[in-house]
């Protein structure tokens, strides 16, 4: 038997290495000066997955990820890892949108690839840190959700339940769930393993029709006589989506300024380990009401 | 997210080795695995392509994974319990890194679930790693046990154990008894038929043996009732059971991670490995130069760690009122650490490229006749291994010890403490130059190449002829300068016809012709990439001195001399 697992993931600019020119004046990102990375918490929901795949044998692991055609970078990369298959959502339409618009897509993108039992993404992207996909998803979708996840504790397929132990800021919480189920993972759960050689050399040509259009003969017939290398390509019209609540008419959400915020020292003192200095500092903290 | 193959951009460099093309040619038969494997390259950049993402995947692993456990596993150590061994708990991550990324059985024909990387590619993750733990490698780099089994063993052990190296399974070649050392020919575990039991038996006493406690492991022993030397004892393949008492792990000054056992086997099963009468002379000479090839590239990724640790001190370490790389005394040292590791390094990789050639041609022969330019190519090829694979172990391994030493000069003090990696370098370098055959050893195994002529034809016949950019031709004339000195201490050595002499002049002998090896190998590599001509330049003007001093001591060295050496042993 076995699960079937839908990873939702996310190509994002690699926002942890931030340069000068990684703003431009207008205050949006400049997307050309970050390098585009699979986004962190992602890769900690991708681990939970391969980790079930291993104690479930028989399990299927589908990557599902929307963006540019650049994004099947990510897919690849989760191929060298082990997952079964890929799937890139991408169309101009779906440019500008919001959470909302989003999840729209992606739920309508997973109602496709039915029936399922498990979907699970990282927590929240690096580049919007929302945190809503998941959970809007879920609710789209009308299954229960498990967010802040951490490790995926047991699975019962015969009961059709699911145990997570969910990070919360004060603690850990052991929750039960019937399947399907959208989880999503938090970045304390273990990173993700390294890219297996052999995975990767299997999967290296493994292309989106896209990526094949500028590509020779040859090439193009390795991909038709190797159906694995096959990335599966989805546009608006293969979900069956409304336009109306896609891109930027179906986002609610309208950027109305973005600053940047620069956080600038305070002014600094030194303080001597002596008896009278720390006795100084002491009172300060305390007429501060900083502490006491 | 550090990364210790992008981080040293010259390993690609010699990935990109000249000779690489032919060595994938005939590695993948033409590159006719493709239709039968879904990994096999399609063609050699297909194949390029993939070695050097795997590369990145050792890097990462490195740098991410091990090189932040060395220092628990160094400190914790592994454990005897229940005549188990327990490796430390960052070695136990550490393997399983490595196993997720398929990565165990490296060289091993894809048929026996190998990935048939070239021994390049390997010896090149072993230097990787060793950045990281030296003392780790010793367990990863067992696989070359697999290779021997590849070579030699019935087509029955290897269908039933290579593909087990993939699954992780560990392995250790188990030769050195208390008694025999440096010395295998007097290895004396028995090994009997048992008619009734139809296997062989072992029964006696190993020790010093790396990760005795393998699941697999090749076993030296003597099968030949009655005979003394070499030619009784053959390799057996031995699988952990209950049948093998591990007395105990050893105490260790460095490599503290690696298990180092004594063992006892009381009627161990095993199966005997190819034909009788040839484990030591044939079968453990080809493991132990293999292993040899190993140890060159832990040695050298060891000293590339203890550079870049010193050179990072040395940057940051302030005294009388500025950083300490600004003092001579401090900047030449470590020059000399980076021109050194480099010289090594293509030494390293020249050797591995020809171990490859050869190793690929007689596995090729046992599927059809080779050509006669086959022929002559992997006979080149066997030549040079031969005498390259003593002297890059002797070569890399006194370099990391220097060097080693010299990153604690830099680090002062400090260096002294416990609370810096360098001393766990220092520590784990040390061995280096001892074990899989002490440095002694190789000069013993290389200086054929001095006495039958062998380095000097490759110099005349090879190097000297090459043609070089014209901004390289001085030292190319330096080199030929350095190779007319050698001719002639080489010369008045072998002419005396006395072979104490001849020992005692030994290692200098070897010296001389590795300094000029490595002078033309770094010639050719300055042809090829620009940057390091500066490096170049540097190495041989140092060791054109050295080799001066060297000659002088042979010439002013007589016979006579000798028996004073003796005087007060």
């Amino acid at each position: 038997m076995g699960l079937k697992i839908i990873v939702l993931a996310k190509q994002v600019p690699d926002t942890r290495n931030v340069g000068k020119d990684a703003m431009k004046e207008d205050g949006t990102i400049n997307r050309g000066a970050l390098p585009a990375v699979f986004n962190p918490e992602d890769l900690n929901a991708l681990e939970q997955a391969l980790r079930l795949k291993a104690k479930y044998p028989g399990s299927e692991i589908i990557l599902l990820t929307m963006g540019p055609t650049r994004a099947a970078e990510i897919i690849r990369e989760a191929l060298y890892r082990g997952i079964d298959k890929g799937y890139l959502l991408t169309d101009r339409k779906f440019a500008g949108s919001d959470t909302l618009a989003t999840s729209y897509a992606i739920s309508l993108a997973i109602k496709k690839l039915s029936p399922y039992d498990i979907i699970i993404g990282g927590r929240q992207a690096i580049d919007g840190d929302t945190a809503q996909v998941g959970p809007q998803t879920a609710e789209k979708l009308g299954i229960p959700q498990i967010t802040y996840a951490e490790e995926i504790v047991e699975c019962n397929e015969a009961n059709n339940n699911i145990i997570v132990k969910r990070r919360l800021e004060r603690g850990i919480e052991i929750v039960k769930s019937t399947l399907p189920v959208l989880i999503t993972v938090h970045s304390s759960a273990p990173a993700c393993r390294t890219q297996n050689a052999k995975l990767f050399m299997k999967y290296k040509h493994a292309r989106t029709v896209s990526e094949l259009q500028n590509e020779s003969e040859d090439y193009i017939k390795l991909q038709k006589d190797r159906a694995y290398l096959n990335i599966e390509e989805w546009s608006v019209d293969d979900i069956n989506a409304d336009i109306q609540l896609l891109g930027l008419s179906g986002s609610p959400t309208k950027v109305k300024k973005i600053e940047n915020v620069v956080l600038k020292h305070k002014e600094v003192a030194t303080i001597d380990s002596n008896e009278n200095s720390i006795g100084k500092l002491m009172k300060e903290l305390i007429d501060n009401h900083i502490i006491g | 997210m550090a990364n210790f193959y992008l981080d040293n951009e010259i390993l690609k460099f010699h990935l990109n080795h000249p000779m690489m093309k032919t060595v994938v040619r005939l590695r993948e038969r033409d590159f006719t695995q493709k239709d039968k494997y879904d990994f096999a390259p399609l063609y050699y950049e297909d194949a390029i392509d993939s070695y050097n993402k795997v590369m990145e995947i050792v890097g990462e692993i490195s740098a991410d994974i091990i090189d932040p456990n060395a220092e628990s596993v160094d400190s914790e150590g592994p454990q005897l319990i229940n005549n188990r061994v327990h490796y430390a708990a960052g070695t136990v991550r550490n393997l399983q890194a490595l196993n997720d990324a398929g990565l165990n059985s490296f060289t091993y024909p894809r048929e026996f679930k190998g990935s048939n990387f070239p021994i390049l590619t390997y010896v090149m993750a072993a230097e990787i790693l060793s950045r990281a733990d030296a003392g780790f490698v010793n367990i990863y780099g067992l696989q070359d046990c697999g290779e021997t089994i590849r070579e030699f063993a019935s087509q029955e052990i290897k269908e039933k154990y290579l593909p087990m190296f993939a699954e992780g399974k560990t392995a250790a070649m188990i030769l050195t008894e208390p008694d025999a050392g440096s010395d295998l020919q007097a290895v004396s575990l028995s090994a009997k038929y048992d008619e009734g039991k139809k296997t062989w038996l072992l029964n006696g006493v190993k020790r010093f043996i790396t990760n005795g406690d393998a699941d697999i492991s090749l076993i030296l022993a003597r099968s030949e009732e009655g005979t003394s030397d070499g030619r009784g004892l053959s390799l057996f393949l031995y699988e952990r059971d209950k049948t093998v008492t591990i007395r105990r792990i050893e105490h260790k000054l460095g490599i503290v991670g690696s298990p180092t056992c004594e063992m006892v086997f009381k009627d161990s099963p095993a199966l005997i490995i190819g034909e009788r009468r040839l484990g030591l002379i044939k079968y453990v000479m080809s493991l132990m130069n293999a292993a040899r090839l190993g140890i060159g590239g832990q040695s050298v990724g060891i000293a590339e760690a203890c550079y870049r640790e010193a050179l990072k001190y040395a940057k940051e370490r302030e005294q009388f009122g500025k950083k300490i790389n600004n003092f001579p005394a401090v900047y030449e040292m470590l020059t000399n650490m980076k021109v050194m590791i480099q010289a090594a390094r293509t030494l390293l990789y020249e050797t591995a490229i020809h171990v490859d050639v050869y190793k690929t041609f007689s596995a090729i022969e046992e599927e059809r006749k080779l050509t006669p330019e086959e022929k002559q190519l992997a006979k080149k090829s066997q030549k040079y291994s031969d005498i390259f694979t003593p002297l890059i172990k002797l070569v890399a391994s006194e370099y990391c010890n220097k060097i080693a030493y010299d990153a604690i000069q830099i680090h002062g003090g400090t260096g002294f403490m416990m609370d810096f990696p360098v001393q766990r370098y220092y520590r784990d370098a040390r061995i280096t130059s001892i074990y899989e055959g002490t440095t002694q050893l190789q000069v013993v195994a290389a200086i054929r190449g001095v006495t039958n002529g062998t380095f000097l034809n490759i110099i005349k016949e090879e190097y000297q002829p090459k043609e070089l950019k014209p901004e390289l031709e001085f030292m190319k004339k330096t080199l030929a300068e350095m190779t007319e000195e050698y001719e002639i201490a080489t010369k008045k050595v072998i002419e005396t016809k006395d072979n104490e002499f001849l020992d005692f002049h030994a290692r200098r002998l070897v010296e001389m012709v590795g300094n000029i090896v490595m002078g033309y190998l770094m010639i050719t590599d300055s042809n090829r990439n620009e940057e390091l001509k500066r490096m170049t330049e540097i190495f041989i003007k140092k060791v054109k001195s050295e080799n001066k001093n060297m000659f002088n001591y042979v010439m002013e060295s007589e016979q006579k001399d000798i028996p004073s050496f003796k005087y007060y042993i």
